[in-house]
């Protein structure tokens, strides 16, 4: 078994009385792409910044390759970070940034040019050296504030938020070229962001934080279908959510009355649900099926039909709202690309159906 | 019974004449002047009885002939130098104007006083000023400590070396001059001589540089150093030796031995004085023997008016005579008027005493 | 239209000429003109370069010239020293009240006139002030010490009535540069001396070269501290101009030697621009 390029145990980071990290453990294996993704404010820049060095973690452990770096100071660890606005220095050339982490290493002249200029290269802008950092463009500064890092080695790369401040087609177009440059450079990288997108498309391995605990860690995959917790299910991807009491249960299979009125099936998946609880259930829009008439989703055990209150036209992931006739909230359906439905306008009567798979229930708290 | 009914009508009508008038005459009266020469309690007596106002400025001899020089005699409409450094300024720079001495109360004078400054601040047959307030510079000892010292060389003495203080500007020239046995005044018309003098000063103050603290340049600097102990010996004005007396009987202000040095401050009309009514309703007014009196008790020095003696605290009589025996008085060296020009070879000797080691 | 915006132009622009040929202009030739004049007799003057030749051939004002200009930039490199771990530590460590706390510290000072301020000096550093009196009680020395009236107390005096004038321009700049650039230097495997050579100084450099030049010419132009607290062998370029105006009524020689103040000044400032390659722009923008 390949030792973890990093690996965190009960990582714990407490400001007075306030704990913004909370018992955190994980593992990164060499050369994958491990994402931190959650809502801003529940701690992923504290790990971060405990991985750098730039915190000291309250307890836990911290170790690179094997070998605990807690005692190390941030520069002498080997793992290196891309900040949120780059903190590329402005008063350095593009080379000398670049070269600034091997200066500092001792290494020779000639040599930290041959690995500048091969860096350079390899981000796709040689001959760039000689420019100022405001000269470059988002993009360029993007790549550079990696180049930089990259030169050195290291055995983990830090990213935080990285994308966050470029405009939104960039940003699409960075997410691929991030993940190109991380297998083109063959290295650990650990990302934090709280834009689920950028976390799902790069990943291999995606960790939910909330409120400093990790709710789960998995591939995108099993965040989008398996959800482990409800905020999972909430904050990754888009859902309907359904809040009511569990009336009948059979195995995975459950019957939940909603507050609107609404009865619905769902399925708990393992997890501990029984009858009378306090439950929620949530279906995404895709999930849901379109029909004209009732004989189009009879073999759903969820039916409904209602009027389409909205139009949410966006190319591929076009939606409709409608309203239940039996009451209750809007329910967000996602509009299939057959173009059948493509006719559909306001007002109109549909009707609409999931299997119980497909609604998954979680067990609310009671507290 | 008749009489007295005409005086007092007489009175009255006076009364009303004057106070009729009062508002037409009422001026504001720019006075640029010494501390303590026009205090609170005289200002508002003066504005109370004539309606004139008065806006007090504070300065020094020199500061008062740059102020007036820098704008050809404004901004003030009567000024207080020494009456040695007014015929040279206005021969050079021409910012005072005559005195009508017909406006002037003579009677109020001490007469010597007032025809030796009269004659003192003459150009070209004008008048352009009288005496108000006089005093001398001499020694301020500690006279516990520098008991041995009786004239300025002996500040030169190792008695006293390192509690030593003094000014960095004329009077302590002319002072030395004397104490080494030359007269500077007498060589005030001939250049040449003047600078042999002043050559053999400069080499002296060089010499008694070490014995130096400091060089004082304000009266509460002084103050301090005596105050404090860390200076015995002065070269200062008598009121500082007089006032320091207060705190510790062992200092005073003894006339040295080669005479005290004597100036008066005078009255003088700048050329661009805008309220000369005003101005010598003040000359007038505070040459009266009893508004002289609380001058001198602000001050600390007399003035030339005659009789105010009378009213003078017998504390301040008793330091005075303690510190000028007649013959003391009699040797008092009153300055001549500066020739113009005399301060450029001053100067020269001033700035290399400063710079020597 | 266009008449009213050329009016309102000028209407924006005319203090500005106003305070420049005013106050700064005018002024200034008129000085010249005075420092060309000789005295030839009783208010009489011829034009001539009497004055510079004086200044030039008496090695007294040349050195006491001189003197002015190296402890004034003494002063202001020692200010720079002090002032710059103070306003490190306000731009980047302190935060909240102690920020502000501590530029209020710096700021206190200048409630009280600069005689105040000075006279508080004299009092800690005199023979029987303060300081000696504390070195007396606890045995140190014998007897008085006498800390006034030397170049060191000068030197206390300059570089504290400048501080404040170095550390707002420092903590302007500091507070400019992004936390995360110093992380981002620690990261990449910098210490800290090199970090604070390649990173911190090179960013902060237009405030310690604007810090630089108004301490400078506070030092330099300053007339009471240097007087007060130099005593006997002071010798500041400043008292030379007073006593030539004030006292000597020299004003042809006084207007000479504040002309050649005036040339010293800016000749250090733009050998200190060019050194550091910076320009005024770039600093005072």
């Amino acid at each position: 078994m390949t030792i973890p390029d990093l690996e965190c145990t009960d990582l714990t980071k407490r400001f007075g009385d306030t704990s913004a990290v909370e018992n955190v453990s994980f593992e990164v294996p060499p050369g994958s792409f491990f994402s931190i993704l959650g809502p801003s404010g529940c701690g992923k820049t504290t790990i971060m910044r405990m991985i750098a060095g730039f915190l000291a973690p309250t307890s836990g452990d911290i170790r690179i390759k094997g070998r605990s770096v807690l005692d190390a100071p941030p520069n002498k660890r080997p793992v290196n970070m891309v900040f949120q606005h780059l903190a590329l220095f402005p008063m350095m050339n593009i080379a000398d940034n670049i070269g600034y982490g091997l200066r500092r290493q001792g290494v020779s002249k000639p040599e930290i040019t041959r690995k500048v200029g091969e860096v350079l290269e390899r981000i796709g802008l040689p001959d760039i050296g000689e420019r100022k950092v405001d000269e470059l463009s988002g993009g360029q500064k993007q790549r550079v504030a990696i180049a930089r890092c990259m030169v050195l080695e290291p055995d983990v790369l830090l990213l935080d938020e990285p994308l966050g401040a470029l405009d939104l087609k960039l940003r699409e177009h960075m997410k691929i070229e991030l993940k190109a440059l991380q297998s083109a450079f063959d290295t650990t990288f650990v990302y934090i962001t709280h834009d689920q997108s950028e976390a799902l498309v790069m990943s291999d391995n995606i960790a939910v934080m909330n409120a400093g605990r990790f709710e789960q860690i998995g591939s995108a995959r099993d965040l989008y279908y398996r959800p482990e917790t409800p905020f999972v299910a909430s904050f990754v991807g888009d859902s309907n959510r359904w809040r009511g009491r569990v009336v009948s249960v059979s195995g995975d299979n459950l019957r939940l009355r909603s507050e609107s009125g609404l009865d619905l099936c769902g399925n708990s998946h393992g997890r501990p649900v029984s009858d009378g609880d306090e439950a929620e259930i949530f279906v995404r829009p895709e999930a849901i099926r379109l029909g004209r008439g009732e004989a189009d989703i009879a073999h759903f055990d969820n039916r409904l039909s209602g009027r389409v209150t909205s139009l949410l036209f966006n190319g591929a992931a076009s939606r409709i709202l409608l309203r239940p006739d039996s009451g209750g909230e809007e329910i967000e359906v996602a509009l299939p690309q057959s173009g059948e439905f493509a006719h559909l306008s306001r007002g109109d009567t549909v009707h609409v159906g999931w299997s119980s798979d497909q609604g998954n229930c979680f067990a609310t708290e009671t507290g | 019974m008749k009489t007295t009914s005409n005086q007092v009508t007489l009175a009255t009508a006076i009364a009303g004449l004057l106070a009729l008038s009062q508002p037409a005459a009422a001026e504001t009266l720019r006075l640029l002047t010494w501390g303590g020469y026009a205090p609170e309690n005289v200002v508002a007596k003066f504005e109370e009885e004539t309606g004139h106002s008065v806006e007090v400025t504070l300065s020094n001899n020199e500061e008062m002939i740059a102020k007036l020089r820098a704008t050809g005699g404004g901004g003030f409409d009567l000024a207080q130098p020494s009456q040695d450094r007014i015929a040279g300024p206005q021969a050079e720079f021409g910012i005072y104007k005559p005195i009508d001495l017909s406006k002037i109360d003579a009677s109020q004078f001490i007469p010597s006083m007032l025809e030796a400054t009269k004659a003192n601040t003459t150009v070209d047959g004008n008048v352009y000023g009288v005496p108000h307030v006089w005093g001398t510079s001499g020694l301020v000892l500690n006279t516990a400590e520098a008991g041995m010292v009786k004239d300025y060389t002996d500040l030169c003495a190792p008695e006293v070396a390192g509690k030593v203080s003094y000014r960095l500007r004329r009077p302590t020239l002319i002072g030395f001059a004397f104490s080494m046995g030359m007269d500077p005044f007498a060589a005030y018309g001939d250049e040449a001589a003047y600078t042999e003098i002043m050559e053999k000063v400069e080499a002296k103050l060089i010499e008694c540089k070490p014995n130096v603290k400091a060089y004082w340049s304000g009266g509460d600097e002084l103050m301090n150093l005596m105050r404090s102990g860390e200076a015995v010996a002065a070269m200062a004005w008598d009121t500082g030796g007089w006032k320091l007396n207060e705190d510790n009987a062992d200092v005073t202000f003894v006339a040295p031995t080669s005479g005290a040095l004597g100036w008066i401050d005078t009255f003088v009309l700048p050329a661009k004085g805008s309220a000369d009514d005003a101005a010598y309703d003040w000359i007038n007014f505070v040459m009266r023997p009893e508004v002289s009196a609380m001058i001198t008790e602000a001050a600390g020095n007399f003035t030339a008016s005659k009789g105010a003696d009378e009213f003078a605290s017998d504390e301040l009589k008793a330091k005075y005579q303690a510190s000028f025996p007649p013959e003391a008085v009699d040797n008092i060296k009153w300055y001549p008027p500066v020739p113009a020009g005399l301060e450029v070879i001053e100067g020269g000797v001033l700035d290399r005493v400063k710079a020597a080691n | 239209m266009q008449a009213a915006h050329r009016l309102g132009f000028v209407l924006l622009l005319t203090p500005l000429l106003l305070w420049l040929s005013l106050l700064i202009l005018i002024p200034h030739v008129d000085m010249f003109l005075v420092s060309l004049r000789e005295r030839v007799g009783v208010g009489e003057y011829a034009t001539s370069l009497a004055n510079y030749r004086s200044f030039i051939d008496e090695p007294l004002y040349l050195w006491t010239f001189a003197r002015t200009a190296v402890m004034s930039v003494m002063a202001t490199a020692l200010t720079l020293l002090i002032g710059f771990p103070v306003a490190y530590y306000i731009a980047k460590m302190a935060r909240g009240r102690v920020r502000s706390a501590l530029f209020l510290l710096c700021l206190v000072p200048f409630w009280v006139s600069e005689l105040v301020r000075t006279f508080g000096w004299m009092i800690l550093l005199r023979e029987t002030g303060l300081f000696s009196s504390l070195l007396q009680w606890a045995g140190l020395v014998d007897g008085p010490v006498e800390m006034l009236y030397n170049d060191v107390a000068i030197m206390v005096g300059l570089v504290y009535t400048s501080m404040l004038f170095m550390v707002v321009p420092l903590v302007t700049t500091l507070d400019s540069l992004d936390d995360s650039v110093i992380e981002a230097g620690y990261d990449l495997g910098g210490s800290g001396p090199s970090i604070l050579r390649e990173i911190v100084i090179p960013h902060a450099m237009p405030g310690i070269v604007s810090g630089s030049i108004v301490v400078f010419m506070l030092s330099l132009g300053n007339y009471l501290t240097p007087i007060m607290l130099g005593g006997k062998d002071s010798l500041w370029f400043t008292e030379l101009i007073y006593s030539q105006f004030i006292v000597r009524f020299n004003w042809e020689l006084g207007a000479a030697f504040g002309f050649m103040l005036l040339i010293l000044s800016s000749v250090i400032v733009w050998g200190t621009l060019r050194l550091t390659g910076q320009t005024l722009e770039k600093t005072m923008g």
